[in-house]
């Protein structure tokens, strides 16, 4: 078992070196996706956290996204630093999330969904209508890229490491969080609710809070994405954005730690690099997912895992 | 009150297609906890087999009857077979996504392979108005009406007077105890599936003279008919029926009375909080909850 964790992280720290050296050998438009991508995962995490251990499905992620975007856009336009967003955009995200998880109380996981697709929608005709706050179609230009002590981040190559940065905080704070009573706890409501709370779980509360850190971390997701893309407008926050994340979430493995990232990576870098196929990706990948979840609901690493187990293990010497 | 009548009128037409979209989820959800996120595609879908069949040469009537035979197949048996029997074992939520991927699959395929382009689609009836208690109605929402409610009327009277309709409400209602008794329950699920995806094919040939045939007709149709089953009832058909008219008509009158922008937000709200205070809809019985 120890070998196996000891191999897990060689392919971790791999991975990691993987990232902060790729810039070097990529062109701007390679970092910008290397960076959505950073961005992107951010906000799969906080879904898996909703999805994956609490078991609570949401369709309105990608508005939470929104949220933050619009946070961050309105008020470094206005002179705002960044830093200021975070508190902002996380806070409120998590109070809507919040209010959003009582319907959860109430109603079971197939109308939940109905109600995050239904909040998802009027999160995006307030975007859309709201000229006043939003400008509306027009959208919000020029928003700023940040500075870290006074350094500003305007290439794009350090505004990937301060993505990169913020990612490996969120997943340090997700580890974490896991492997805290909080994260047994999700993991108790998702697998036996009525067992949990005979067990003294509150469930009412941890319902709440796990779509509420969930909305947080889409919040959290999209202060980032605002200054990376500079330019924000209603349309990527509609319905397909938070179905796009859904998808990501269960592709990658809802519900194991490394899911979100390996289904960013066949989300967002994986179009990429099949670009021949061109509009045929988005056709494929419709049936992979549908062939995938007929084997395996547990996603790709549920489907390794399984295939790891069922492969003859090296015998190892006393 | 000639302005109330006409919105009234064009709202049951619009209704009564919502109904028909809506009557199908319940019956999926009902005798197999299918929850079928691509139901708007199941719509959108038929009436670009229609076309295709009209391309050929066939005559509008033989189109729409090809367009609804082969929606049975497609989007009932195949769907039934390829999609739900091998995951529905994987509980209700990886079915349910894979009915979101589904939806995308649909869409992609006919944009790349049909068209991406918005395509005139042939009225049913001729389009003119008639007077009716001072309120100008136009035909088609007449026929609109009358196609939807005749096929309701077929579906009450399969589904309460005949052995097989009789069967699939037993196995709606308990598909263990059905089981027990006799009753095919396989069967009775298969001929659950095929009259949704042959109401989904009436429903595309009803709505899509009105809306063009586009590839993303089903976002708005799939939404509406969710609400329509919730509001109305997730486990009752005249639940459906009931939700798809007040939505219906709900939305025509937000239409006229509302800020246009924000018309699409009514019946997202009713859903809410329908959700809060009934969850189990405004005709539906309680379902047992599993907490």
């Amino acid at each position: 078992m120890s070998g196996r964790v000891l191999a897990g992280a060689a392919a971790g720290l791999v991975i990691a070196a993987g990232l902060i050296a790729a810039p070097f050998a990529l062109k701007p438009y390679g970092i910008y996706i290397l960076t959505l991508w950073a961005v992107t995962t951010i906000a799969a995490i906080g879904l898996n956290l909703t999805l994956g251990y609490a078991g609570q499905v949401s369709l309105a992620q990608g508005a939470f996204v929104g949220i933050g975007a619009y946070v961050a856009a309105l008020l470094t336009t206005k002179g705002w630093p960044l830093g200021a967003a975070y508190p902002i955009a996380g806070i409120s995200c998590f109070g809507v999330g919040w209010l959003l998880g009582y319907p959860a109380l109430r109603v079971q996981h197939h109308y939940l969904a109905f109600v995050t697709l239904a909040f998802a929608t009027l999160a995006y005709l307030v975007m859309r209508n709201e000229e006043w706050l939003t400008g509306g179609i027009y959208g919000i230009s020029n928003v700023p890229r940040p500075s870290v002590f006074g350094y500003a981040l305007v290439k794009p190559r350090d505004f990937y490491y301060f993505c990169l940065a913020n990612l490996a905080l969120v997943s340090l704070a997700a580890w974490w969080l896991i492997r805290s009573p909080w994260g047994r706890a999700f993991v108790a409501l998702r697998e036996n609710p009525m067992r949990a709370l005979s067990l003294g779980v509150d469930t009412r509360r941890y319902t709440l809070i796990a779509f509420a850190l969930g909305a947080g971390l889409g919040g959290i997701s999209g202060v980032l994405y605002a200054p990376l893309v500079q330019y924000i407008d209603p349309t990527p926050f509609s319905l397909i954005l938070s179905l796009n994340l859904l998808l990501m979430v269960v592709v990658g493995g809802s519900g194991y730690f490394f899911g979100p990232f390996l289904g960013a990576v066949i989300a967002v870098l994986l179009p990429e690099w099949v670009r021949f196929a061109e509009s045929y990706y988005l056709l494929g990948y419709a049936f992979l997912v549908m062939v995938l979840l007929a084997f395996s609901p547990s996603g790709l690493i549920g489907l390794a895992q399984r295939w790891l187990a069922r492969a003859p293990r090296p015998k190892v010497a006393a | 009150m000639s302005d109330f009548l006409q919105l009234l009128i064009s709202g049951l037409a619009t209704g009564g297609i919502y109904a028909l979209i809506a009557i199908g989820f319940t019956l999926l959800w009902q005798t197999s906890q299918t929850i079928n996120f691509a139901q708007g595609e199941f719509v959108m879908l038929p009436a670009f087999f229609m076309l295709a069949a009209m391309n050929l040469g066939l005559p509008f009537w033989g189109a729409v009857g090809i367009g609804i035979i082969l929606s049975a197949l497609i989007l009932g048996v195949l769907f039934k077979r390829l999609i739900v029997e091998p995951m529905i074992r994987h509980g209700v939520l990886p079915l349910a996504i894979a009915t979101m991927a589904l939806a995308v699959f649909l869409k992609e395929a006919v944009k790349e392979f049909y068209s991406a382009e918005a395509q005139p689609f042939p009225a049913l009836g001729a389009a003119t108005n008639v007077t009716i208690l001072g309120a100008t109605v136009a035909v088609q929402s007449l026929i609109v009406l009358a196609v939807a409610v005749a096929a309701v009327v077929a579906l009450q009277l399969f589904l309460n007077g005949t052995r097989a309709g009789r069967q699939m409400q037993a196995t709606a209602q308990n598909p263990t105890v059905a089981r027990i008794l006799g009753i095919p329950v396989e069967r009775m699920i298969l001929i659950a599936f095929v009259i949704n995806a042959v109401l989904a094919a009436l429903a595309s040939a009803l709505v899509t003279p009105i809306y063009l045939a586009k590839f993303t007709n089903g976002e708005t149709l799939g939404i509406a008919a969710f609400i329509a089953a919730i509001v109305g009832g997730f486990n009752q058909v005249r639940g459906a029926i009931v939700g798809g008219l007040l939505l219906g008509v709900a939305d025509n009158f937000a239409a006229a009375y509302l800020s246009a922008p924000y018309r699409a937000a009514l019946p997202l709200l009713i859903l809410i909080v329908v959700i809060l205070f009934r969850p189990q809809g405004l005709l539906g019985r309680a379902e047992e909850r599993t907490v």
